[in-house]
Parts: C-alpha cells; structure tokens; sequence
C-alpha cells in the first residue's frame, strides 16, 4: 500500500522500505540529521499507514471502559486524550494506542498499522458479545502528518493559520474540518494533523517551503526510543502484559469497580508476582540490538530495541530483563559480552540526558 | 548514482580493494554500501597480525539501523587497521574510498584477485541489486 506522500517521497529520494504492508520513507537523507532536526527545530513524518477509528454511538463510552484498560470517563472535556492498551483475556497486550475525545459518546483512537486488522477483528467480536449501541468506523479516508519538534507549533500556526496556545499537550482541537491534536511520539512537543489526501499534499509542500525537515522511520525509531516509547510489536505484544511492558501506569484503576478484558488476569498477576520487566540499559563501544541476550545477577534477559542515540551518542536499549536486576549487566553482542548499565528509560528528554 | 572508482577492484559484499605501491592490500566499503547502510555509527576493527581467510568475517560496521561484516576479499595477515574509522564512524560515509579504509592486509600472493570484480562488473552488480529493492 501507498500513502498519499508516496510519490514525493521517491522524488525526495527517499530510502524507501516496507512496514506492516506499506511504502514507507526510511530516511531523505542521514537519519542523524533527521533526528537532529526534531530535536532541535522541527520536522515532519508521513504516518499515513496508522488507521483512526471513529467510535460513536450511545454506549461508546460504556465499551470502550468495556475494551481498554484506561477509564475513558477521565477524559473531562471533548479534545482530552490519553494513552492506552487494548488488552486480551490474558491481560497480553493486543495494541496500544492513543484515546481522543471528540464529543459526548463520540471518540477516535488511532491503531499501530501493523496491528490495526487484528486490533479491528477483536474490536468487532467484543461488540458482538457486548451488544453496545456502538458503531465502529474506520477512517481509512484520513492520512497523519506528524510535525515534531520545539519550533513546531510556531510552524503549525503559521502554516494553519491558527493559535495552538488553547491546545494543551496531549488534547485535539478541529480547525476548518482538520483535527490537530498535540500528541507525538519522538518526545518533543508537536501536532499530529489528520486530514485527507487533499489537504495533506498542501501541508506537505507548506511545512517543507518553511523548512520542516522530512524525517523517516529511522530517525522516529531513534527519536521514541531516546524517549522511552514502547514499539508495539518489538517491546510489547499479545504474550506480555503492561506489568511486564514499563507501562504499568496505563493500569490506574484495578481496585475500582470497572470490569474490563484482561483484568481478572492482571489482578492474578499482581497477585503472583510479575517475573519481569521493561527497562533500559546503555552501552558504550558497540551498539545494541533487538534479540541480544542481557546476563544480570539475577537471571537473564532480552533486549527488545536497541539503537545507536543520536543525542547521547551511544547505544541505548529497552530491555525486558527479571524484575529484581540493577546495577551492572551484561549484553551478548556478536558473542562477546560487553559491560552494559540497568538505566531507568526515558534517555533523553527535551534534548538532554535524563536517565541516571 | 553512488561513485565507482575505475582503479579499484570489488567484492560482491561491497567492499573494495586496492594494491598499494608498498604491496599491501587496502580494503574498505563502497560508495554504494556507505549510502545503502546510511549513517556509520561504529567500526570494530580486526586485530594486527590476524590471520584472515579469504570471505572470513574480519571487522563490523555498525550504521543506526543495522551491524554488517566487513569480508575479507583475499587470504592474508592483517598488517593495518584505519584507528581514525573507530574514532569518528562517519569517514566511512564522508569519504569510503579515501580516509574511511578499514583495514590493510599483507598477501603471498596476487593469484586470488583474479576472482574480484572489476568496475564495470560491480557497477552491474550494483544495479541488479537496486533493481530488486
């Protein structure tokens, strides 16, 4: 599949690549340069692939309590979002994602592309065993543009011709038809624009003539990883749970009164005891990868994502290792162990060291 | 299109290789591999007076994206290692064929070059290899 940018991305001579069934930019240029950019100035992604749902209905809110692990109820105002999981029997995690209230009983959430089939089949089979009055519409019509970065929002206002200084981080506002929320996923501040196929090839050429800097899925993957964000897919998926995912966060309410899937087996978890966990570790003179065996002394562990930091300047990972490991490890990397520290993610944050 | 140096012989792994006045083998990667790999990040460098075989893997290179061998092209003794490519990773997109080398290999003999490529066979090498991307 192609998105809209497609062909503009070729001639960009853009390293184009395959991910969950489409045509992706990998990078223009130098993914360090991409980085750079966003963290410094600001620079824009096609994130067409990611699918919005819109999920309307009289009963949305009661399903969607019913579906995610986060209350939607704490959403207070229409244009709240927050950050959740939908989660199966096993509290295993089917997809994350981002909750955006638009309306009394209206929301949209946005699913990982290569989630977004089964995240949508799950989705249907609850409704079908539920019987909610809810109508479930994907929005296939609609492409992402993501603008990152600390002189992002002043692009965004000239380019949109709006004031986002009403729009709080982590909320959406619609503007002439065009929603703009304030979400991201590199760690900087920045918009999420979703718009059809039109108006997205006009703020395409717009951001690009006030020199937004076109960035591929490399620099996103280094920028979310300095960040701490989880990769659905890599770092979390349908055999682990938040517990075991460093977002236990999302999971705010599990004494409450609210039943939702998956929580019979996080209570059984807490209960039993939570084997391992999601965190970082750093390693300098090599870079670590996805798969590299991590020795602790307390048992072994895996890294999940592993990536050179562009910022820090060496290597950075998630790691899903036991639950008591600190302090010192050791990272297998082409059969050589390589001495590594347990770090608290995130590495970076608005551009500058954050983790111990 | 990325730079192929006429004077230099290839392998089918994108490094090249050169005969140096002083009889010993330089070998470093392609314009081609530089730009296919992107941004260098790392070089693990073989250790002087290794005996190499010819194909075995000798160094690494470690873009953001991805580690790659570093082939040996012919049997030798590793007689230099470019210390500059482990300070700074990114010579090796700035200038692969001049102060991004890897590494220099000391031979017997120049028989087994005969099973390089020449310039015109990587260039189309290079070209069936963009063809399948």
């Amino acid at each position: 599949m192609k998105t809209p940018l497609h062909d503009i991305h070729v001639q960009l001579k853009a390293q184009m690549v395959e991910f969950a069934g489409w045509q992706m930019p990998m990078r223009y240029g130098s993914t360090i340069d991409e980085h750079h950019a966003v963290r410094n100035h600001a620079g824009m992604f096609d994130v067409s692939h990611m699918l919005p749902v819109d999920i309307t209905g009289t009963e949305s809110t009661k399903f969607l309590q019913h579906v995610l692990a986060t209350d939607v109820r704490t959403l207070a105002e229409d244009g709240h979002a927050l950050y959740s999981v939908i989660l199966n029997e096993n509290g295993g995690i089917i997809d994350d994602l981002i909750v955006y209230r638009l309306a009394n009983e209206q929301y949209r959430i946005i699913l990982n592309a290569g989630a977004a089939t089964a995240d949508l089949d799950w989705i249907n089979q609850q409704l079908r065993s539920t019987h909610f009055e809810v109508k479930i519409n994907p929005r296939r019509d609609l492409n992402i543009l993501a603008v990152q970065g600390p002189e992002a929002i002043k692009f965004a206002e000239q380019v949109l011709n709006i004031s986002l200084q009403t729009v709080r981080r982590f909320s959406a506002t619609k503007f002439s038809g065009i929603f703009i929320a304030r979400t991201g996923y590199t760690g900087e501040d920045g918009i999420e624009i979703l718009c059809t196929d039109e108006v997205l090839l006009k703020l395409w050429e717009q951001f690009h003539c006030k020199g937004v800097v076109p960035c591929g899925l490399g620099a996103r993957d280094t920028l979310r990883l300095e960040a701490g964000m989880n990769l659905y897919g890599q770092d979390m998926d349908t055999t682990t749970t938040p517990f075991e995912s460093g977002i236990a966060w999302v999971i705010k309410d599990l004494a409450a009164e609210r039943d939702f899937v998956g929580k019979t087996a996080l209570l059984s978890q807490q209960r039993n005891g939570i084997p391992t966990k999601l965190t970082g570790i750093v390693l300098e003179g090599a870079v670590m990868r996805s798969g590299y065996e991590v020795s602790t002394s307390v048992g072994k562990g895996i890294v999940t994502s592993g990536t050179f930091s562009p910022t820090l300047r060496y290597s950075i990972a998630l790691a899903r290792i036991p639950r008591a490991a600190k302090g010192e490890c050791e990272v297998t990397i082409r059969s050589k162990s390589k001495m590594g520290r347990i770090v608290r993610p995130p590495f970076v944050r608005e551009g500058e060291r954050v983790h111990r | 299109m990325s730079e192929i140096r006429n004077n230099l012989r290839y392998t089918s792994t994108h490094e090249w290789i050169r005969v140096d006045e002083d009889g010993l083998v330089t070998v470093g990667i392609s314009d081609f591999a530089q730009s296919a790999l992107g941004d260098v990040v790392f070089v693990e460098l073989p250790e002087i007076d290794g005996e190499v075989d010819a194909e075995q893997d000798v160094a690494v290179v470690e873009s953001v994206k991805a580690a790659s061998d570093i082939y040996a092209p012919v049997a030798g003794v590793i007689a230099e290692i470019n210390e500059s490519v482990a300070e700074d990773p990114s010579l090796l997109n700035a200038d692969p064929y001049g102060e991004g080398w890897i590494f220099k290999l000391r031979v017997d003999s120049l028989e087994s070059f005969d099973d390089l490529l020449g310039a015109d066979e990587y260039q189309e090498h290079c070209q069936a290899e963009d063809q399948d991307h």
